[in-house]
């Protein structure tokens, strides 16, 4: 006798924007399939939950991506993402197909939507989710807890919560977390329409006007990731520029490159210039005088690229490289590049 | 008009580092601060009052400790400061603590309430809508300006992804905010001396009518399992070794380390 | 006794040290080095209500007492001595003498502007024959009916021709020596009166520092602050209490030096170790802490003994001169713990001993604070 009678399935809210699917959805179909693959003896199926507006004929684009079966809410009100309209209607879709678990992207759209219908339902909701696990004890009693992963106090703590009495487990995972899996459009499924039950269909909110955000100047202290560049990098800034790309993070330096004129004083760290914290600092050709250490050195991991073997920098980096720069960062950005693939 | 603005007191989780050696969570000297997410909202429930005369009342729900973070909002010009603070509320999660919170705002009486986005602890984002919920009122989160307000709407830009949403919406309703959107005043020495004068009100368990069940532990669907803090190196190491080893052995450890994801 | 500070006064200094933090750091080395008053400062001050901390709130003040008044100076101080004699000078040099002499009328007309801060006041006694003798005043203003006419010059006046309301010494009447000055209340505009060039100094380069000109200046006698001949009497009871401001000014950038030099000598390392582990290092950071602290009981023992109506020139004078060598003594320390950086300006602890030195001339030089201290105990 299963805990939580008639609840099952995965499913996955698959968040679109003018007919556009953002692909956090498609990353979750394919974890949620992972999962279900983990727990074979349940049964379980992946399914889409689709809220649109002329939105029918993406359902089989959901289905290439891994879904078993796809519900789709297809309904003028759903047009444009709103609270009130979508809260409704997948409130009623869960309670009308009982899902074990419920995955939504941890998106703008996503982190409005999720905490209403969890609170709706009295469901417990995870945000924000690195990771996420099955435990394996529990599947003999028949159940699929799911050990979800997330970070707290700043990244600086993980917390893995579960939702041992309530049914669906939601959670949020942030976009990126989870990787795609390819395409394959010779898979078939389930295609099911939902006819939302509006209890008041007068808009409380209405989106006036939207405007595409105008991208500002990088604010390094605020920046996850920092590649920094010394006197000993003033020559290959490109790639100081480039791995940071590659990271998705941004390019700092140090005093003497500002001071150079190779670097706007906006970027440059240490006592005269700004302090800054990351997760990952590389530091580029930088020989680690007390004016920069100032700004960076509560950086949480410290990577060095020295020439010099005697730098001060390799004191407080916690892996020192010594070599030139100029032949690493090459190497380096393929390198990047080549691990994301992987 | 009445503003309720709902401010949650967080450690300072930039100032919190995790011991290398044992590999815990340093608390010891971090310092209490009013979540930043929170503050923004303070300081437009300020401008609007500054504007329109409302009257602002904070809410904070927390240990009895947090009562000094509230007399620092009278510093700064709020008119009233609510507390809710009970054992019963202990153990709290967003579904919990937005129930106790509904409670409360139901008692005290609202137009307009603000939350702040998420607070930078839990890092959540959700007591703001499922406050809303319960309330059965519109929500509008990641607000990064309030455009206009009056007796019968609130007119703000939504900061998403890629755009920006003008959206308006109709009182009564909720907002999150985002803490770039303003920089807060600071407390000012009128308001500081009034302060003192001034009481931070308590309410508890028995001051609200909500079932136990609801509230706490008990009306907390999830429970952490465990919690782990994160990996940091301790140790300084440095390498000798040819470019293309180095750039392989970094790329290595910052995939281990999940900074390089896909 | 009480050594601890009340809430009120944590809460106060929570919000000075702020301010200091955010606004004022970030603008203490341009200040210094443009020579440029920071007006933006004093915007601030004015919205976080610093201008008339320890006024009662009918003329526009915080109704605070005097501690919260150094404990903002002291505050400001740690982070730019620019700003934090602006705030001394327009409180305790420029608002007070008019809160504590002024006629109601007076007090009405002028107090809540300058307590709001949307005026700044400032104080002229100085003359160029006329500096630690007070008395020497040269600058004469001559009864022509109802009317004075000022004539004159001041100089070395803080917040010169950035103040809109000036407290002036003049004599009325040479005859009768020190009780012949009287003390005027001048406003910013009136026909005559022009602020002469600005020095150039060695430290608090951002503080306004002018001669004030009286051309043919006519007062009614509205604007005589007091009573005719009681001036210097005026002069010296204000000063009592500017010196707590100085003190608290000096105590200020002493506490700022120790705050730089610590984390540097913690990160700084020669013979592969930090400096901070090296014996002369840790010796002299305590030296240095110990001084700061026993001033910091000295001026906050002074304000207090302000506020309580006790008698406190001894002790505005003690905590004037201890502070001020203090902070001579700790910043050059700090300078010299930090050695080539510590004398460039890419840190500030170059600026804080160059301000620092003011503190032992302005308002009293430590040797007319000795003659008050000795005076006290010889009487």
């Amino acid at each position: 006798m299963a805990k939580f009678e008639g609840y099952k399935d995965i499913y996955v809210f698959v968040e679109q924007r003018n007919g556009e699917i953002a692909n956090v959805g498609y990353e979750l179909i394919s974890e949620a399939r992972k999962l279900v693959a983990s727990i074979p003896q349940m049964g379980f199926q992946v399914v889409g939950v689709l809220l649109g507006h002329n939105v029918t004929d993406k359902a089989n684009d959901v289905i290439a991506h891994g879904a078993d079966k796809v519900i789709v809410a297809d309904h003028e009100l759903l047009e444009g993402y709103s609270t009130q309209f979508y809260a409704d209607t997948l409130t009623q879709i869960i309670e009308t197909y009982k899902p074990d678990s419920f995955l939504t992207g941890a998106t703008v759209l996503g982190r409005d939507l999720a905490p209403r219908v969890a609170a709706r339902l009295n469901a417990g909701l995870t945000a924000d989710a690195t990771k996420i696990e099955i435990d394996q004890e529990k599947v003999a009693d028949g159940e699929a807890l799911l050990l979800v992963t997330r970070p707290t106090f700043g990244g600086n703590l993980f917390g893995t919560i579960v939702c041992p009495d309530t049914r669906p487990q939601m959670a949020t995972i942030r976009p990126n977390v989870f990787s795609m899996d390819p395409v394959d459009t010779t898979r078939t499924g389930e295609v099911v329409a939902f006819t939302p039950d509006f209890k008041d269909t007068d808009a409380k909110v209405v989106v006036k006007e939207v405007i595409a955000k105008v991208v500002e100047g990088i604010d390094i202290t605020k920046c996850d990731i920092l590649v920094g560049a010394g006197r000993g990098a003033e020559d290959c800034l490109d790639m100081v520029e480039a791995v940071a790309e590659e990271l998705g993070g941004a390019m700092c330096a140090s005093r003497a490159v500002v001071d150079d004129g190779f670097a706007s004083k906006d970027i440059q760290v240490g006592q005269t210039g700004k302090t800054v914290r990351p997760s990952l600092y590389i530091a580029c050709g930088i020989s680690g005088a007390c004016q920069h250490v100032a700004g960076m050195e509560k950086s949480d991991m410290i990577i060095a690229i020295n020439r010099d073997p005697q730098a001060e920098i390799f004191s407080i980096a916690n892996m020192g490289f010594i070599g030139d720069v100029k032949e690493i960062l090459p190497l380096l950005k393929e390198e990047i590049i080549a691990a994301k693939k992987a | 008009m009445k503003i309720i603005v709902l401010v949650k007191q967080v450690p300072d989780s930039t100032e919190i580092r995790v011991d290398k050696v044992t590999g815990t969570l340093i608390r010891a000297g971090v310092p209490s601060i009013i979540n930043p997410d929170d503050l923004a909202g303070v300081e437009e429930a300020l401008k609007i009052k500054e504007a329109t005369g409302a009257h602002v009342t904070v809410i904070s729900m927390g240990p009895p400790q947090a009562s000094g973070m509230l007399k620092e909002l009278y510093g700064r010009g709020v008119d009233e400061c609510i507390l809710i603070t009970d054992r019963a509320f202990a153990g709290a999660d967003t579904c919990a603590t937005s129930s106790t919170l509904a409670a409360a705002i139901e008692k005290v009486g609202y137009d307009l309430i603000i939350g702040g986005r998420q607070a930078i602890d839990g890092d959540t984002a959700q007591v703001g809508p499922q406050t809303a919920e319960r309330l059965d009122i519109p929500q509008v989160t990641y607000v990064d300006k309030i455009m206009e307000v009056n007796d019968k709407s609130v007119t703000v830009r939504k900061s998403l992804e890629d755009t920006e949403e003008i959206i308006e919406a109709k009182l009564p309703c909720l907002l999150t905010t985002l803490s770039g959107m303003n920089t807060p005043r600071y407390m000012n020495c009128n308001d500081i001396v009034d302060s003192f004068s001034k009481e931070v009100k308590i309410m508890t368990f028995a001051d609200l009518d909500i079932p136990a069940e609801k509230v706490g532990l008990a009306g907390s669907p999830t429970k952490v399992h465990h919690t782990f803090t994160k990996d940091v190196t301790a140790e300084t190491e440095t390498y000798d070794m040819p470019a293309a080893d180095a750039a392989k052995l970094i790329a290595k450890t910052l995939k281990e380390k999940q900074i390089i994801t896909k | 006794m009480d050594f601890m500070l009340t809430e009120q006064h944590k809460m106060m200094k929570k919000l000075f040290a702020e301010f200091a933090e955010k606004d004022v750091k970030p603008l203490a080395a341009e200040v210094d080095e443009d020579e440029r008053f920071p007006r933006e400062n004093v915007e601030k001050m004015r919205e976080c209500k610093m201008l008339g901390i320890p006024f009662p709130r009918e003329y526009g003040g915080a109704g605070a007492d005097y501690l919260s008044y150094i404990l903002a100076v002291e505050e400001l101080s740690k982070k730019c001595g620019t700003t934090g004699v602006v705030l001394s000078a327009h409180t305790s040099l420029g608002t007070w003498p008019i809160f504590a002499f002024g006629t109601e009328e007076q007090k009405n007309r002028y107090l809540p502007d300058l307590c709001t801060g949307k005026k700044l006041a400032a104080f002229g006694l100085t003359e160029p024959n006329a500096g630690t003798d007070a008395a020497g005043q040269q600058t004469t203003a001559v009864k022509d009916g109802d009317d004075y006419i000022l004539n004159g010059t001041k100089i070395f006046i803080t917040n010169a021709g950035e103040a809109d309301v000036y407290v002036i010494f003049a004599m009325t009447d040479k005859s009768k020596g020190t009780h012949g000055i009287s003390a005027f209340i001048v406003e910013k505009g009136m026909p005559g009166f022009t602020v002469g060039q600005h020095e150039k100094k060695l430290g608090i380069r951002g503080s306004a520092t002018s001669e004030l000109i009286f051309n043919n200046v006519r007062l009614s006698k509205d604007q005589l602050l007091g009573q005719e001949g009681k001036g210097f009497k005026i002069a010296m009871m204000t000063l009592d209490g500017g010196r707590i401001g100085i003190a608290a000014q000096a105590l200020g950038i002493a506490q700022g030096a120790i705050d730089e030099v610590v984390p540097y000598v913690k990160s700084r390392k020669q013979f592969g170790r930090p400096i901070s582990k090296f014996q002369n290092t840790q010796f002299q950071l305590a030296d240095m802490q110990v001084k700061t602290d026993a001033a910091r009981l000295l001026v906050y023992q002074a304000a207090m003994a302000k506020e309580n109506g006790q008698p406190y020139t001894y002790l505005a004078a003690e905590a004037k001169l201890f502070a001020a060598e203090v902070a001579m003594e700790v910043t050059t320390k700090a300078i010299q713990l930090m050695g080539g950086y510590g004398y460039t300006r890419d840190y500030p602890v170059e600026r804080m001993f160059r301000d620092a030195k003011i503190t032992e001339i302005y308002e009293g030089t430590s040797e007319v604070q000795r003659m008050v201290i000795s005076g006290q105990m010889l009487k």
